[in-house]
């Protein structure tokens, strides 16, 4: 089947077979790795992307089903060289360890901020209770996720708008239009 | 003269590993792709225990993309390749050959059968279905008392038993202690407690994966291990491949916990299979995969008793273990209860000490090391039955262990176990944790609760640890029959601009050594922290190395670091002093730079390495290199401890155990990084909650996995962890030049036995005083309603 | 772990669904949100030879007013249905039950059809849809068809849909200004349900007028708990008349056991969640 996607910016034109899961799209025909495939049974969350400027766990979408759609993947986030503001913040707050998890906790974050500016501490764990991480014991975490969200909050400075152009603005359209 | 520079050593340095980990541009060995490479998927037996009757391989052969289907006949067909067990703890240790690939006859449920390669992993895995195995039944054994039973199924019927092994300690015989048994028979109080330490799964969130390239002049294998080093050798040995024509690397590896520790069927199938078609290959397993086959960790069953007068001195302890080994042994896998046998003891003076293990065999995927290998389950048992014993003599169970502890100024101490802990702070870490905690506050809410019949109950649980880690002393290593050493190994190079390359023998995996080294390399020879480049994980750059494990790394290997540092500052001084015109014994080192005491003539040490670089002018008889090599094999463990004081809410109507807090205070010595120390901490703790609450690896009577996805294995998510209260105190280890202690698994060691005698502390008005982990809801509520009959 | 291969249509009306479903037969299979379905195709549990994907069919998609009804279409993902005002206003049970379903990023994909056809047990909308006496509405060659909740489920992962049938939508009779809870009890924040409470109650003054009680995970399907429906009506909204009520929760189920609770203990929860449940939604 052919499907038409952008991912991270690109439009991407492919011929795939109906039962590719959308992260084997991603790693394998678009060399996208920085998205990983952790499970089987979509609970560890490490293959998040946004689809349509909503998280997905890409082993739990085919690529045939994402035709047409939007795609951002951890390597999509950076802006002029600049890391995203969720990005930054795992790294100030040391949110990693062997960073396996890291691209869907990170873009799991992203959405949760998205839906929810300044979530207190039991918000961000519920929030990304869908990802799992096995070195951090998810402190870190949750500390970088409410210090982005400090650092994103209006009038945060010119960090914060980063962010509004690469996500929130992608979410408007499929709030109304329900996803894809 | 300049201000030297604050320390690099202490500071809270980000990570230099970030960069790529947070953007995507990882280097897991899955990511490696190379042209002509073909992929693998494995055929695993649904049975735990069976004799292979026939496999038929022709229509998977016929399957599209599929360009071999191999089985143990076409791999090795005289059947003499088996997996290696580098751990023999006694001289008649019963060892049954892993082989690569099943021929005849499957002892547990996922050994592999058959391999296919294909040009598409998806056409790999179609292949699989095509495979016609036919089987015919064994009886299973599982449970180890059954397996040790007259008469009982035998896994391997040639060993004509399923015992594995006994180790016994006993300090009488040893003479670091009297005679356990004469101690608990004179004892005015004695407990005897049996617990389970259930079957964990390291889980570690990036499956395993092996690359293996023959076009070469060296074999090539890539894989997610946290042993490249020993990989090599173990390969060499194993498939007789000579060990110069063997590369191995690790790229980022996605954490181990001790469940990359091994060298697999996989490793050598695919290195086989490789050379056979002449072609790359690779290997991923599946999550599903990962479980059933990558091993398992802890499942023993500990009868502990403990002996004590009445006013609670402890006067002996009696440890007989059965560790389950599953159906075969790993690499070190027979080993790992005796890194618990040193342990039981814990921080206590007790005067008489036994320990046995018996390993058995059953028809389950075999144990091997997972994060605190050995001393969790030491720790949980002698934890627990302090608070036990507190309970019995109705003491306070903070009381009790100070009673029994060594005091900070009776270091160094030499154990009943017979091992001399060098140095520690068992009342300073404890008063701090007490602070923190509201020890006394929680008490007394606790009374209330009790008084007023709340259906949530709050229980207090202590942890007073100790653990012995930095594995290891290699003389140690070799009294207990290892096959191998415990040194580490550096190397430093003086590159010509000044900037320098560290290359370690250890093997991170998550750790963060790329950014410790830096810090410790930088304070020793002075240069920018950003001047520093950590190389590991590859032998082609990194030939020697004992890799990551037992909280070594920077214990062992950050020593190898400061003595390959001073041997190249060694170098440098005759080439400064050269330059400087001077004497080399006027020379002091400082700040980066040699400077002629009692002037400000001074040269840096990168312009040394240029110097030495151009070889101009140099020292008559010099040797143009700064280059330095070290090797440090420590002579004793390096030993943290610390107090854990853990608080829970149990609904005494369901059963739900909540975390109200969590406090630790450790002690692991210096600390190169705070940061990174409290990550490994929080991590610890969150692994070791787990086994006390949430985790078990389960096997119905059939002997099939039940618990084989991360839907029915729990792993908590950051929505059933609590935060952590973590502070530290500081007794530098005495051990090693940089005062410092393994982290690692301290976390882990040391949380498992807070959270259930809190739990138990919670409950035991209700006549609870065990509940089996994880202390699930059900459990909980079935011990209270059992107290309550 | 990767799924076996299969041919794969995405229609754009439900009448092509339909006729796509019936052409498959036995080899067919719907995809909806697939976040049940695309686990199960990776282990190769099920191995359909061709995938119907109604992900693009826009009438399934959306929330509406019927009068006295609200209308879920089937695609409608559990986000929507999580933010949705008039489940909010007029079935509030569902929303704070589908708050419970899974985690965020399953919650996007997931839809409200999907869980209700999929009928696992385990599943938390189940309960809530029969205790509001829900109502689907089922699509075949033959037109459409109404079956109420309590005739849609048969059995495990089973339900009276026959297998050239889609759902198309859920009527769900309003229930404004009732008080509403959905209380969830598991292991881990992600696993499934081992019982669940789907809770309803109208008040008048301080005293149940009317309750609805629907149990997860108690049986091979959702059940009523009737019998502390019928000890509720009439009393003071008070904790003992509630705690008394409660202790039938388990009336009349037939629970089974596994690692997680066996069926004397999935019992004991079913009574104390249903108190909970209760308690919590009158506040």
């Amino acid at each position: 089947m052919r499907i038409t996607v952008s991912v991270d910016g690109t439009k991407y034109t492919d011929d795939v077979e109906p039962r590719m899961l959308l992260v084997h799209y991603l790693r394998e025909r678009l060399g996208k790795t920085g998205t990983v495939v952790g499970c089987d049974t979509s609970n560890c969350g490490a293959c998040t992307v946004h689809l349509d400027g909503h998280s997905v766990k890409s082993c739990s979408v085919l690529a045939v089903q994402a035709d047409g759609c939007e795609v951002t993947t951890v390597e999509g986030l950076a802006r002029d060289g600049r890391m995203h503001p969720v990005q930054q913040a795992f790294h100030d707050n040391h949110a990693l360890q062997c960073g396996f998890c890291t691209p869907g906790m990170i873009m799991q974050a992203i959405d949760l901020l998205a839906d929810d500016p300044d979530p207190d501490e039991n918000a961000v764990r519920h929030g990304l209770e869908g990802n799992l991480c096995r070195c951090t014991g998810y402190q870190n975490i949750v500390r970088a996720v409410r210090d982005a969200a400090s650092k994103m909050a209006p009038g945060a400075g010119p960090v914060a708008e980063q962010v509004s152009d690469s996500e929130i603005t992608s979410r408007a359209p499929s709030h109304t239009g329900g996803g894809s | 003269m300049t201000a030297t520079a604050e320390p690099e050593v202490g500071k809270a340095r980000l990570r230099k590993e970030d960069a790529r980990l947070i953007t995507g541009r990882t280097r897991w060995t899955d990511n490696i792709t190379l042209p002509g490479m073909l992929h693998l998927a494995v055929l695993r037996s649904p049975m735990a225990h069976a004799r292979i009757v026939s496999i038929d391989t022709s229509a998977a052969r016929d399957m599209p993309g599929v360009v071999a289907v191999l089985t143990a006949t076409d791999l090795d067909p005289d059947g003499e390749i088996g997996m290696p067990c580098a751990w023999p703890i006694t001289p008649d240790m019963r060892h049954p050959r892993r082989p690569v690939l099943a021929a005849t006859e499957v002892n547990f449920a996922g050994e592999g059968v058959a391999v296919v390669a294909a040009r598409s992993a998806a056409e790999a895995e179609d292949a699989l279905e095509h495979i016609e195995v036919e089987y015919e039944d064994l009886p299973v054994v599982l449970d180890m008392e059954a397996a040790l039973a007259e008469g009982a199924p035998l896994v391997h019927e040639d060993l004509g038993t399923n015992r594995s092994a006994l180790w016994v300690f006993d300090s009488g015989e040893a003479g670091t202690g009297g005679d356990v048994e004469q101690a608990i028979s004179d004892a005015e109080v004695k407990l005897t407690r049996r617990f389970r330490q259930q079957r964990l799964i390291p889980a570690f969130m990036e499956p395993r994966s092996t690359v293996v390239d023959p076009t070469g002049p060296q074999l090539t294998v890539w894989s997610s291990t946290q042993i490249p080093h020993i990989l090599r050798v173990m390969t060499a040995m194993t498939l007789g491949v000579p060990e110069h024509k063997l590369r191995v690397v690790a790229p980022d590896v996605g954490g181990g916990f001790g469940g990359k520790i091994a060298v697999l069927p996989e490793e050598m199938m695919a290195a086989l299979v490789a050379r056979k078609l002449g072609k790359p290959v690779k290997w991923t397993e599946s999550r599903s995969d990962a479980m059933l086959t990558a091993h398992h960790g802890r499942d023993q069953i500990q009868d502990i008793t403990i002996s004590a007068t009445r006013d609670g001195m402890v006067t002996g302890l009696k440890v007989d273990l059965l560790a389950d080994m599953g159906a075969y042994l790993g690499l070190v896998g027979p080993g790992v209860p005796l890194l618990g046998a040193f342990m039981f003891n814990a921080i206590y003076k007790i005067p008489a000490y036994r320990f046995a293990c018996t390993n058995v065999f059953t028809n389950k995927t075999l144990t091997d090391a997972y994060r605190g290998a050995g001393r969790p389950e030491a720790t949980f048992a002698i934890e627990r039955m302090m608070d036990e014993l507190a309970a019995e003599l109705g003491m306070d169970p903070l009381e009790l262990r100070e009673k029994n502890w060594i005091r900070h100024d009776e270091f160094p101490f030499t154990t009943v176990a017979g091992l001399t802990y060098d140095s520690g702070n068992y009342e300073a870490a404890t008063e701090r944790a007490k602070q923190l905690f509201d020890y006394d506050g929680l008490r007394r809410e606790q009374q209330a609760r009790r008084a007023s019949n709340d259906p949530v109950q709050l229980g207090i649980g202590i942890s007073t640890y100790t653990e012995m880690c930095g594995l290891a002393p290699s003389r140690v290593l070799g009294s207990l029959a290892y096959g191998a050493g415990g040194w580490e190994s550096a190397s430093i190079r003086m590159l010509p601009t000044g900037k320098v390359e560290v290359v370690t023998g250890s093997s991170a995996h998550g750790q963060g050594h790329e950014t410790a080294w830096s810090q410790i390399v930088a304070d020793q020879l002075g240069v920018p922290f950003e001047d520093i480049e950590v190389l590991h994980g590859d032998t082609q750059f990194s030939p020697k190395g004992m890799d990551t494990y037992g909280s070594r790394s920077l214990a062992v290997g950050g020593t190898a670091l400061v003595l390959a540092a001073r041997r190249v500052l060694d170098k440098a001084k005759p080439v400064a002093a050269h330059m400087l015109e001077c004497s080399v014994d006027d020379m002091e080192f400082t700040g980066g730079k040699f400077t002629v005491q009692g002037t400000d003539q001074s040269v840096g040490i990168q312009d040394v390495a240029l110097a030495v670089f151009a070889a101009h002018d140099l020292p008559d008889g010099y040797e143009a290199s700064l280059d330095s090599d070290a090797t440090f094999d420590p002579e004793n463990f390096s030993y943290p401890h610390g107090t854990h004081l853990c608080a829970t809410e149990v609904d005494t109507e369901t059963g739900r155990v909540s975390i109200r807090s969590y406090v630790c205070v450790d002690d692991v010595g210096k600390v190169v990084n705070p940061l990174i120390v409290e990550g490994q901490i929080h991590g610890g703790l969150a692994q070791g909650i787990a086994q006390a609450l949430y985790e078990e690896a389960v096997h119905d009577e059939s002997g099939t996995l039940t618990t084989g996805t991360f839907a029915d294995y729990y792993l908590p998510s950051a929505a059933d962890m609590p935060t952590f209260v973590t502070d530290r105190t500081e007794t530098p280890s005495t051990t090693n030049p940089l005062g410092v202690k393994g982290v690692g698994e301290a976390g882990t060691i040391a949380s498992t036995p807070a959270v259930v005698n809190s739990v138990i502390d919670a409950v035991r008005h209700m006549g609870v005083d065990d509940i089996e982990m994880p202390c699930s809801p059900m459990r909980v509520w079935q011990a209270i309603q059992g107290g309550a009959r | 772990m990767i799924p076996t291969q299969f041919d794969y249509v995405a229609p754009a009306t439900v009448d092509d669904a339909v006729r796509e479903l019936a052409d498959a037969g036995d080899d067919g299979k719907v995809i909806a949100g697939g976040q049940s379905l695309l686990p199960v195709l990776r282990m190769r549990l099920a191995a359909p030879a061709k995938v119907i994907d109604i992900g693009r069919i826009p009438e399934l998609r959306g929330i509406r007013d019927d009068g006295d009804a609200i209308v879920i279409g089937a695609m409608t993902t559990h986000y929507e249905v999580q933010r949705d005002p008039l489940v909010r206003e007029h079935a509030l049970l569902i929303a704070t039950a589908t708050d419970t379903v899974a985690d965020p990023q399953v919650r996007h994909r997931g839809t409200f059809g999907g869980s209700i056809a999929h009928a696992d047990p385990a599943g938390d909308l189940l309960a809530p849809a029969l205790a509001m006496d829900a109502v689907m509405v089922v699509a075949g060659m033959d037109g459409r068809r109404s079956v109420p909740a309590s005739e849609f489920f048969v059995d495990y992962f089973t339900t009276s849909m026959n297998p050239a049938e889609l759902l198309v939508e859920v009527r769900v009779p309003k229930y404004t200004g009732w008080h509403a809870h959905y209380e969830k009890f598991h292991r881990v924040a992600q696993s499934w349900s081992m019982v669940g409470v789907a809770a309803m109650v109208r008040t008048d003054g301080g005293t149940i007028a009317e309750a609805r009680i629907g149990l997860t995970n108690m049986a091979a399907v959702p059940v009523r708990a009737r019998a502390v429906e019928q000890a509720l009506v009439g009393q003071a909204a008070t904790a003992e008349n509630i705690k008394a009520a409660a202790e039938h929760a388990a009336n009349g189920t037939s629970p089974a056991s596994d690692g997680n609770a066996d069926g004397e203990y999935r019992s004991h929860l079913a009574r104390v969640l249903t108190g909970r449940a209760l308690s919590a939604a009158i506040g």
